[in-house]
């Protein structure tokens, strides 16, 4: 990375900055998702992965840095022109439109490529199928369970039909069976031809999925690598475990 | 849509069975609010944003028509078109101030009140609206000129207007806006990640909306024939506008009908009971808006629902 | 302009008179949208009822308003009490819009009341001092407004120490900043949303007697109180009682010297366009907590 010349990253995070008042949420965050990846973001609560995220989509400006989608230069541009460039993210609190139907809710996502109302719908149905949401595309929204909003999240997103799409924590909240569940659906996206950078905690989850795994602790990036490459690298284990942690394992390890 | 043209052949027949002044009074007064509500339910309802100053619009639509034709001579038709046109300015340019200012729920709300308060000074203390003497539009009793010497064939101009109106809504409904709009009530975060442009969204709604509060203004200055700033740009109008939606049901196509109707008929009923006293009837009408906010009936279909599940 | 510095400087000095009892006026609805969180859209005909209760006690009884002022205070606090506790409390069930249309309803509901009670025509009351004055340098200072002036700042600290060293006025602070923690170490939250919506209340009780012997009373003067209250508050600070007194003796002087030099009718559209541009141009500064 010399930070001149054409970025070759699909998505490039240069110099990262956010800062709320006079604290430092992201400090100087620099990473790159390669295009038709997975790419995990992990790190400690608190260490400024959704505010991260916030600043690629759109929903907040950069203090300073710079964000490149497919080498353009895309910093502060507002939340709504980004999805239209193919950019879409969920929330990590889920944010249904509480009023309306499952089929409504995907609509509203699809109609940023539709005009008319049938298409849309129509286009709402065939997202709803792939990420497993079929038979409740007539309830309310507010009357799916935590793992069908968790889908319902994506489903909305994908039905924007993105390049690349942020997952906020889609996996939290969720048991280990409906884990099973949802992972081959987020294959399945990536494999259409999306590229997926996603903020998760359930580390299988992360190893199953990721190709690509960047590290954030309060606010900077520590660590980039292959899922393995980072779990074992000592200043993760510290940032998850406490100064020291990682000396101490190795001592236990050793002895 | 077939309840809409149910709707229009009921207005088509009532002036043919009805011929009692007071009750085409009535009823042509029920539509000019059902349009004010209409327009009101566009924003408020389908877009979740409480203005609390329609007046602003409706009395803009009003007084432009009245003017024209009064002070320039201009013919009712396009005085009428005028008027129209200049509530959705009216209505783009407070919503450009508001809506990018970022103003919501009660800010919003007070914003509009302000802005329809400033009409209204404005209007009682200018020269062209006649101040607080009022304007009059000369009595020529001809359809060339927007009057009719029948009350039913006003009816049936108010009414065909409301047709539309409920047309325009139905379509507004199933189209992209419609739906994007909605989306910005329930959640503006949610739709902006979606691809919504929210502030385009909101400013072409009150767009919309003003105009057709507006073309209520124009109605009621075409049948009353009489203007002043307290009725033009007053708070009554803002609170009719508002009411008759929340009450017939708010973010749906007939809302602002039923409520407009439902509305007038219990101010109808507490004339009768308490007499003629002054203001009973809005007292009539405040109760109801806290009832219907304490028992919302959109919440009777969800119970049962919950119930028989 | 070209009008002479003594009468600019009167009408400065009798804004900054007015201006107090508006910044008591404020304070309640300050009071009630610190602690509450609601905009209370009832307020300016909720003063409309306390003038018209002065005035009764005036006309039906002979009570002077000054005298009145404290039972009406004990008065309206308790109307305040049980229109929050048994109206605006269950109706709101937790939604912003809620709060809106319900105490939208209680404003109707009051101010045409009033209407059919009192009918359209202006009241005032005829008490002896109504029209003295009081020298202070080259200006003349109206009595009832010198005296409006002292009663807002007496109230205004007894407020304080009542919010800072009574218990119910912890519990009201506590209740203010953490209503989930005030709730959990066993605060009846709803009980202090009352008592707050209750002396929110008796302030306009205190502000409609001051203002009687100097103002008339319709049915819709609190409309015009209301609008000037809101301004105050958006410009002090939501939730700030010091912003309430200093917002109300700004819009005091805005509106006495926009009156000299505008007239009366045109004089008002001074605070409404202060107001508008408050909201537009510091829409999250003072507003934005919410957002």
């Amino acid at each position: 990375m010399t930070g001149t010349g054409p970025d070759p990253a699909f998505l490039a995070v240069r110099g990262v900055t956010k800062r709320f008042g006079g604290l430092i949420a992201v400090n100087d965050a620099t990473l790159n998702v390669a295009e038709g990846s997975i790419t995990g973001l992990i790190g400690p609560n608190g260490a400024g992965k959704t505010t991260l995220f916030a600043v690629i989509a759109g929903f907040e400006k950069p203090t300073a840095g710079l964000v490149l989608l497919e080498g353009e230069d895309i910093t502060g541009r507002r939340p709504h022109e980004l999805a239209r460039m193919g950019l879409a993210r969920t929330f990590q609190i889920v944010q249904p439109f509480a009023g309306l139907t499952v089929r409504e809710n995907i609509a509203v996502g699809a109609f940023l490529r539709e005009t008319k109302r049938g298409a849309a719908l129509a286009a709402a149905e065939r997202v709803a199928e792939r990420v497993g949401l079929a038979d409740q595309l007539d309830k309310p929204a507010a009357a799916l369970t935590v793992a069908g909003r968790k889908r319902l999240e994506v489903a909305r997103a994908l039905a924007t039909r993105p390049k690349l799409l942020l997952l906020d924590e889609v996996l939290a909240g969720l048991n280990p069976s409906e884990i099973r569940d949802i992972v081959p659906v987020i294959r399945a996206i990536r494999d259409g031809g999306v590229t997926v950078l996603m903020i998760e905690h359930v580390m299988q989850a992360v190893m199953d999925l990721c190709e690509a795994v960047h590290v954030l602790a309060q606010g900077r990036i520590i660590c980039s690598g292959s899922p393995a490459e980072v779990v074992a690298a000592p200043a993760v284990v510290e940032a998850y475990l406490g100064h020291g942690a990682a000396k101490r394992l190795q001592g236990a390890a050793d002895a | 849509m077939r309840a809409i043209l149910a709707f229009a052949a009921v207005v088509a027949v009532v002036p043919l069975l009805v011929s009692s002044n007071v009750a085409l009074n009535f009823l042509v007064f029920t539509m000019i609010i059902a349009l004010a509500a209409q327009g009101w339910n566009l924003l408020g309802g389908y877009g979740g944003q409480y203005s609390f100053g329609h007046a602003a619009f409706f009395g803009t639509g009003a007084y432009l028509t009245a003017i024209l034709q009064v002070r320039f001579g201009l013919n009712s038709y396009p005085a009428f078109a005028a008027g129209i046109a200049l509530a959705a300015l009216v209505g783009l340019a407070i919503g450009s101030l508001a809506f990018r200012s970022g103003l919501k729920g009660s800010y919003f709300a007070l914003v509009t009140l302000a802005f329809a308060e400033v009409f209204r000074v404005l209007a009682n203390a200018a020269q062209v609206t006649g101040g607080a003497a009022g304007i009059l539009i000369r009595l020529q009793q001809d359809p060339a000129n927007f009057q009719f010497a029948e009350r039913g064939t006003f009816l049936w101009v108010a009414g065909t207007m409301v047709t539309l109106a409920l047309m325009a809504t139905l379509a507004l409904e199933r189209s992209r806006l419609g739906a994007q709009l909605v989306a910005v009530r329930e959640n503006e975060a949610a739709a902006q990640a979606l691809g919504v442009d929210v502030l385009a969204v909101k400013l072409r709604t009150i767009t919309l909306s003003a105009a057709m509060t507006g073309a209520a203004g124009g109605l009621y200055a075409q049948y009353f024939l009489y203007l002043d700033a307290n009725i033009a740009y007053g708070t009554w109008i803002s609170v009719e506008a508002l009411l008759a939606p929340i009450v017939g049901g708010a973010g749906t196509v007939f809302g602002p009908v039923l409520g407009a109707v439902l509305l007038h008929a219990i101010a109808e009923a507490t004339r009768m009971i308490a007499g003629r006293i002054p203001g009973i009837d809005l007292v009539a009408f405040g109760i109801v808006l806290i009832l219907v906010v304490r028992f919302p009936p959109r919440d009777i279909p969800g119970l049962l629902r919950r119930w028989r599940r | 302009m070209g009008l002479p510095p003594e009468i600019i400087l009167e009408a400065v000095l009798n804004g900054l008179l007015t201006g107090a009892v508006y910044g008591l006026v404020a304070l309640g609805l300050t009071l009630v949208y610190g602690v509450l969180h609601i905009i209370n859209f009832a307020h300016g005909a909720l003063l409309t009822a306390a003038m018209y209760a002065a005035y009764l006690a005036w006309a039906a009884l002979g009570i002077d308003p000054y005298v009145a002022a404290l039972p009406l205070a004990v008065l309206f606090f308790g109307i305040g009490y049980l229109v929050q506790r048994l109206v605006i409390g269950p109706a709101s069930q937790g939604k912003d819009e809620n709060i809106l249309l319900v105490t939208l309803g209680l404003s109707i509901i009051i101010e045409n009341l009033m209407l059919a009670v009192f009918h359209s025509d202006t009241r005032s009351i005829d008490v002896p001092y109504a029209m003295d004055v009081i020298e202070a340098g080259p200006a003349l200072l109206s009595w009832p407004r010198v005296v409006g002036f002292g009663a807002t700042m007496v109230v205004a600290a007894a407020l304080y120490v009542l919010m800072h060293f009574s218990a119910t006025g912890k519990a009201i602070r506590a209740v203010a900043k953490e209503r989930t923690g005030a709730a959990l170490v066993g605060i009846d939250v709803a009980h202090i949303y009352a008592v707050t919506f209750g002396i929110g209340t008796a302030c306009l009780a205190i502000a409609a007697a001051l203002l009687l012997p100097s103002f008339y009373v319709s049915p819709r003067v609190g409309n015009a109180f209301v609008l000037v209250a809101f301004t105050i508050v958006v410009l002090g600070g939501m939730g700030s009682v010091v912003g309430a007194l200093v917002g109300g003796l700004v819009i005091g002087v805005v509106e006495s010297l926009s009156g000299l030099f505008l007239g009366e009718s045109l004089g008002q559209i001074g605070i409404f366009l202060i107001f508008i541009l408050v909201l537009l141009v510091r829409p999250t500064g003072l507003f934005g907590a919410r957002a």
